[in-house]
C-alpha cells in the first residue's frame, strides 16, 4: 500500500461560546478526537448529520483553523500555523455552494489564476493564462468561458470552475465539502464522474464530506461515520454498506432510498434529537437515541476499536 | 450614442465600451451624465465662458430683470443682482466652487471612510467596537449642526466648510463599507482565497473591497450632491464661502431680501443647485447598474 498523504490523529477542535454577560464561557466540542489516514488516489468519505463536525474537520484539513488537540500530518509535514503558508499548495477545497464560492467581480480567468499569482510569483502572465486555459479544458468547459463572469454560468458549470480553481496548484489532497449537494441529480453525476476522472489522472486524495449516502456509495473507498463530534464507525465502503456494526450507521443506512419498490424496507426511525454539543451527555453520545443502549453505555465513552472495521460501540451489531 | 456601443459577440469588448453599453440602458442616467459633463466643462472653462467678471458691478443696471421680461436686455441675459453684477457670469463662476466642493468632500470622505470601514471589518472585535462607537457619536449629531460647529471652530471659509462636511459624511462610508465587508467575508470565495494563500492585504483590497464598491459608489454619487447642498446651506448661513465669492448658496443668502421684488436673484442659484444635484443623483443610479456585474446579461 502507498504511503498515506494525510495522517490525522486525535484531531479535535473546541470553540468557546459566551453565554451571556457574566456566566463562564462554555466550550463546544465541534470535533472531539478523530483519527484517519488518507492515501493518494483514494477517497475517504465522512458522513453524518448536520452539526456532527464534518465541516470543522474540513476547516482543519484546509488549514483555516488550528486544531485544539491532536496532530495533523500532511505529505510528511507536521502541520502547525507556522507552516500553513508553505502547505497551501498541497491542500485545496471545493465548497458546497457554487454560487457563493466564486468571486462575482472576477472573470473566470482571474479566478483560476489567483492561486498562481499568490503562490508562484515568478510565473509570467502568459504562462498563467496558458495554465488556466488548460485547466478550463480539463474540467470540461469551453475556451471562451475564460473571459466570462461567474454569474453567466449554471450551478454545474460553476462547480466545474470551483474544481478547476482547486486544481490550479496541483494539490495532492482535495477536500470536497458536499460538492454536489447543491446541484440537481443529473448534474451531480456529471460532476462526480469528472471528479473520478480527475482522481485517476492526477492521483488525488479526496476527503469527501457528504450526507448523501447514495453519492458516498458511488464514490468512496473508505467511510467514516460521525456522530456528535466523534467517529462512530470506520470501514471500507463495501463493508460498511453490507454490514454496518454501529446502531447509528445502521439507522443512517436504512434511510437511503432504494430504487426497488418491491424490496422490503427496514427503516429504522430514531427517537429524539441530536444532543446539544454544548451539553454532551456522559457516556456514548448516541445512547439516548439508541434502541440497544444499556446502563453501561451511559457511563463511559466507547473507543473506536477494531482492525479494518472499527466501531465505537459497546454492543455492536 | 447607443449605436456605437453594441459589444461584439466574439471578442471581448473594451471595458469602457462595455461600461457605456450598460450605462446607456438607463435613460435618466444618460441625461444626468451629459448634464454633469456640461457642468464640469462649465466649471473648467468658467473664465472664458462668463461674459463678465463675477465681481464686476454695473451700477446703472441694479436688479435688472432677465432678457425675456420687460426691462431686460441681452447684455445681461439672466439679469443682475442688487449690486449690478451679472447673474449669468456669477452662476458660471459658481459652478467651479460647487464642483470643487463635491470632488474634494467626496474624495476625502470616501477614501477615509472606506479605509476605516475596511479596517473595522477585518479588525479584532475590540478595535471594531472602538471605531464604530466613535462613528456612532459623530452620527448622533445632526449633520448640518455638526458641520456648523466644526466651521465655527475652524473659522468660516469654503475650505473649512469642505473639511467639516467631509468629516460629517465619513461615518456613512465607514458603516456602509463595514457592513458590506462583514457580509462578504462570510462567503466561500473569501475562504477559498484564504486557502489559496491570500494575505490580509490581498484579501482586503483585491478580494473583498471590489465586491463592496457598488453601494459605496452610489453613496458617493449621492453625497456629491449632498455635499453641494450642504456647502450651499453653510454658505446660506454665512459659514461657508464669504460674500464676494459667487458660491450658489451664498448667492441665495445674499438675495433673500429681494425674493418678492426680484425673483431671478433667488431663483437662478436655487435652480442651478437643484438641477446639478438631480443630474448627479440620476447619474449615480446608472453608475450602480453599470458597475454591478450581477445586473449584466451574458
Amino acid at each position: 500500500m502507498t504511503q498515506p498523504i494525510v495522517k490525522a490523529s486525535n484531531l479535535a477542535r473546541f470553540y468557546e461560546v459566551k453565554d451571556g454577560f457574566l456566566s463562564k464561557p462554555k466550550t463546544v466540542k465541534a470535533l472531539a478526537g478523530v483519527d484517519f489516514e488518507l492515501s493518494p488516489g483514494k477517497t475517504l468519505a465522512v458522513v453524518g448529520e448536520s452539526g456532527c463536525g464534518k465541516s470543522t474537520l474540513a476547516r482543519l484539513i484546509t488549514m483555516i483553523e488550528e486544531p485544539t488537540e491532536g496532530t495533523l500530518n500532511i505529505d510528511g509535514t507536521e502541520i502547525t500555523p507556522s507552516v500553513w503558508a508553505d502547505m497551501r499548495e498541497t491542500v485545496a477545497i471545493v465548497f458546497q455552494d457554487p454560487y457563493g464560492s466564486l468571486n462575482p467581480r472576477q472573470r473566470i480567468g482571474q479566478i483560476l489564476e489567483e492561486p498562481l499569482v499568490i503562490n508562484r510569483r515568478d510565473m509570467s502572465a502568459a504562462d498563467r493564462e496558458a495554465a488556466a486555459r488548460e485547466m478550463i479544458e480539463m474540467v470540461g468547459l469551453r475556451p471562451e468561458h475564460y473571459d466570462r463572469y461567474p454569474h453567466m454560468f449554471s450551478g454545474g458549470q460553476r462547480q466545474r470552475i470551483a474544481i478547476a480553481r482547486a486544481l490550479m496548484l496541483d494539490p495532492k489532497v482535495l477536500v470536497l465539502d458536499e460538492p454536489v449537494s447543491a446541484l440537481d441529480v443529473s448534474i451531480q453525476s456529471q460532476i462526480l464522474n469528472l471528479l473520478v476522472e480527475l482522481q485517476d489522472r492526477l492521483d488525488l486524495a479526496y476527503l469527501f464530506i457528504s450526507h448523501d449516502l447514495s453519492v458516498v456509495k458511488h464514490f468512496a473507498d473508505d467511510v467514516i461515520v460521525m456522530y456528535l463530534a466523534r467517529a462512530v464507525e470506520k470501514a471500507s465502503k463495501e463493508t460498511l454498506f453490507e454490514t454496518p456494526r454501529h446502531p447509528y450507521s445502521k439507522a443512517l443506512l436504512s434511510t437511503t432510498p432504494h430504487a426497488d419498490p418491491e424490496g422490503k424496507k427496514e427503516r429504522i426511525k430514531l427517537e429524539g434529537e441530536l444532543p446539544s454539543p454544548m451539553n454532551v451527555p456522559l457516556g456514548c453520545a448516541f445512547a439516548a437515541r439508541c434502541w440497544l443502549a444499556t446502563e453501561a453505555c451511559r457511563k463511559s465513552v466507547p473507543n473506536l476499536e477494531g482492525t479494518d472495521h472499527k466501531v465505537a460501540c459497546l454492543h455492536p451489531l | 450614442m447607443s449605436d456605437q456601443a453594441t459589444p461584439a459577440a466574439a471578442t471581448r469588448p473594451s471595458a469602457l465600451r462595455e461600461f457605456w453599453y450598460y450605462f446607456s440602458e438607463n435613460r435618466g442616467a444618460v441625461y444626468g451624465f451629459w448634464f454633469f459633463v456640461a457642468f464640469v466643462l462649465c466649471a473648467a472653462l468658467a473664465p472664458w465662458l462668463a461674459p463678465y467678471d463675477s465681481a464686476e458691478q454695473f451700477r446703472d443696471h441694479i436688479l435688472q430683470p432677465p432678457v425675456w421680461q420687460e426691462g431686460g436686455s441681452w447684455a445681461f441675459p439672466l439679469g443682475t443682482d442688487p449690486l449690478g453684477r451679472d447673474m449669468l457670469s456669477r452662476l458660471i463662476a459658481g459652478s467651479r466652487f460647487s464642483f470643487f466642493v463635491g470632488v474634494i468632500v467626496v474624495s476625502i470622505a470616501v477614501s477615509g471612510g472606506v479605509m476605516i470601514g475596511l479596517l473595522s471589518g477585518f479588525a479584532p472585535r475590540w478595535l471594531d467596537t472602538i471605531i464604530m462607537r466613535i462613528m456612532d457619536i459623530i452620527l448622533a449629531f445632526p449633520s448640518l449642526l455638526l458641520a456648523l460647529v466644526l466651521v465655527a471652530i475652524l473659522g468660516p471659509s469654503l475650505t473649512n466648510a469642505m473639511i467639516a462636511i467631509a468629516i460629517v459624511f465619513q461615518p456613512h462610508y465607514v458603516r456602509l463599507t463595514r457592513a458590506s465587508v462583514l457580509a462578504e467575508r462570510q462567503k466561500d470565495y473569501v475562504t477559498s482565497a484564504r486557502i489559496a494563500g491570500a494575505g490580509l492585504w490581498r484579501m482586503m483590497f483585491v478580494t473583498v473591497l471590489p465586491n463592496c464598491l457598488a453601494p459605496i459608489i452610489v453613496q458617493g454619487a449621492l453625497s456629491f450632491s449632498t455635499a453641494i447642498l450642504d456647502a450651499a446651506a453653510l454658505g446660506f448661513l454665512g459659514m461657508g464661502a464669504q460674500p464676494p465669492t459667487p458660491e450658489w448658496g451664498t448667492m441665495l443668502a445674499e438675495a433673500r431680501e429681494f425674493i418678492l421684488r426680484a425673483w431671478w436673484v433667488v431663483t437662478f442659484p436655487g435652480l442651478a443647485i437643484l438641477v446639478t444635484v438631480l443630474a448627479i443623483n440620476l447619474m449615480g443610479d446608472g453608475l450602480r447598474d453599470a458597475l454591478d456585474p450581477k445586473l449584466k446579461r451574458s
